[in-house]
């Protein structure tokens, strides 16, 4: 059973190949983009820290900033 | 009409949204896995190098109506000067590029078993790599410019003359006399070349593969709106 799948009647080179492709594809682009991502949060990060309060409590009131520094709280 | 969809609004959504689609899409590309590689029948003709196209199929699917999408967003943000269409169009291009690349290289690697060959300049295969192209200019059209107003003209310029291709890969199976085969599903009819054992496989790898998509745009444009704050933290 195992040797069948494998072996794809002789196609497997190809048939793995293809979808060996795929998948390390999506795995390349998936960790890219994720580090991108993690990349711009922890500047934000680093740069809301080196704002004055005045400046931190003004940058505070818009949702969207509130929602990104929630979400790096772990950063 | 389009204030409810402002960045402001739906970051909460997109920023929370990536580990649902995540784990959505291991849940059906798992299924599909299965489905195209064990589960699903061999090809009378082509024996199993038919599963390659449980791959091949939807990713030209995805990059063809993911190039779509960028022409059309294109259109949107000149005619509605709205620029998070162009940072939504930004956030599509990878994931679309990549589904070309994809797209390719396994019809090269399916092309070898059926045709006897890795690559042919066919009609279908030379516009694929043509849209390749528009991708990566468009790509690299967002890395080279700086002033934000000549990007969006510039990546605009592209999608939308690249989108000219999309009909010439459609119907290039129709006009020329090519290599590859002619669509063998047509979703304006319900006559379909395919049977129900291998559709249903294909239909499933083709909703992981818009899943992947997804979630990569969901993560693109979480990273591009967290750029736009950080030089609106500058600014403060």
């Amino acid at each position: 059973m195992i040797n069948e799948i494998i072996s794809m009647n002789g196609y497997g080179a190809y048939v793995w190949s293809a979808f060996s492709f795929t998948l390390i594809s999506f795995t390349a682009l998936y960790f890219v983009t994720k580090l991108q991502l993690l990349k711009e949060q922890k500047r934000f990060v680093s740069k809301f820290g080196s704002l004055n309060p005045e400046k931190a409590r003004a940058a505070r009131s818009q949702n969207i900033n509130r929602e990104i520094l929630s979400n790096t709280s772990n950063i | 009409m389009f204030k409810s969809f402002e960045p402001n609004k739906i970051f909460v959504i997109t920023s929370k949204a990536p580990r649902y689609v995540l784990f959505l899409f291991i849940v059906v590309l798992t299924i599909g896995l299965v489905e195209a590689l064990i589960l699903s029948p061999e090809d009378y003709k082509q024996s199993d190098a038919v599963r390659i196209m449980y791959v091949h199929v939807p990713a030209a699917w995805i990059s063809l109506g993911i190039f779509s999408s960028l022409a059309l967003l294109s259109i949107g943000s000149f005619v509605f000067k709205n620029k998070n269409f162009a940072l939504i169009a930004k956030s599509l291009a990878p994931s679309g590029f990549i589904f070309n690349i994809i797209a390719l290289v396994t019809g090269s690697i399916w092309g070898k078993p059926t045709w006897g060959t890795w690559w042919a300049w066919d009609a279908r295969i030379t516009s694929m790599l043509i849209l390749a192209l528009f991708y990566g200019m468009y790509l690299l059209a967002w890395k080279i410019y700086n002033d934000k107003e000549q990007v969006i003209k510039v990546t605009s310029l592209i999608a939308i003359l690249g989108v000219v291709n999309v009909p010439i890969i459609k119907f290039s199976v129709d006009w020329w006399n090519t290599l590859h085969q002619p669509a063998s599903i047509n979703i304006l009819s319900t006559n379909t070349a395919i049977h129900s054992s291998m559709l249903v496989p294909l239909c499933i790898m083709t909703a992981a593969f818009a899943l992947f998509s997804l979630l990569i745009f969901l993560m693109k444009y979480n990273t591009e709106l967290i750029k736009v704050k950080n030089k609106g933290l500058n600014r403060l």
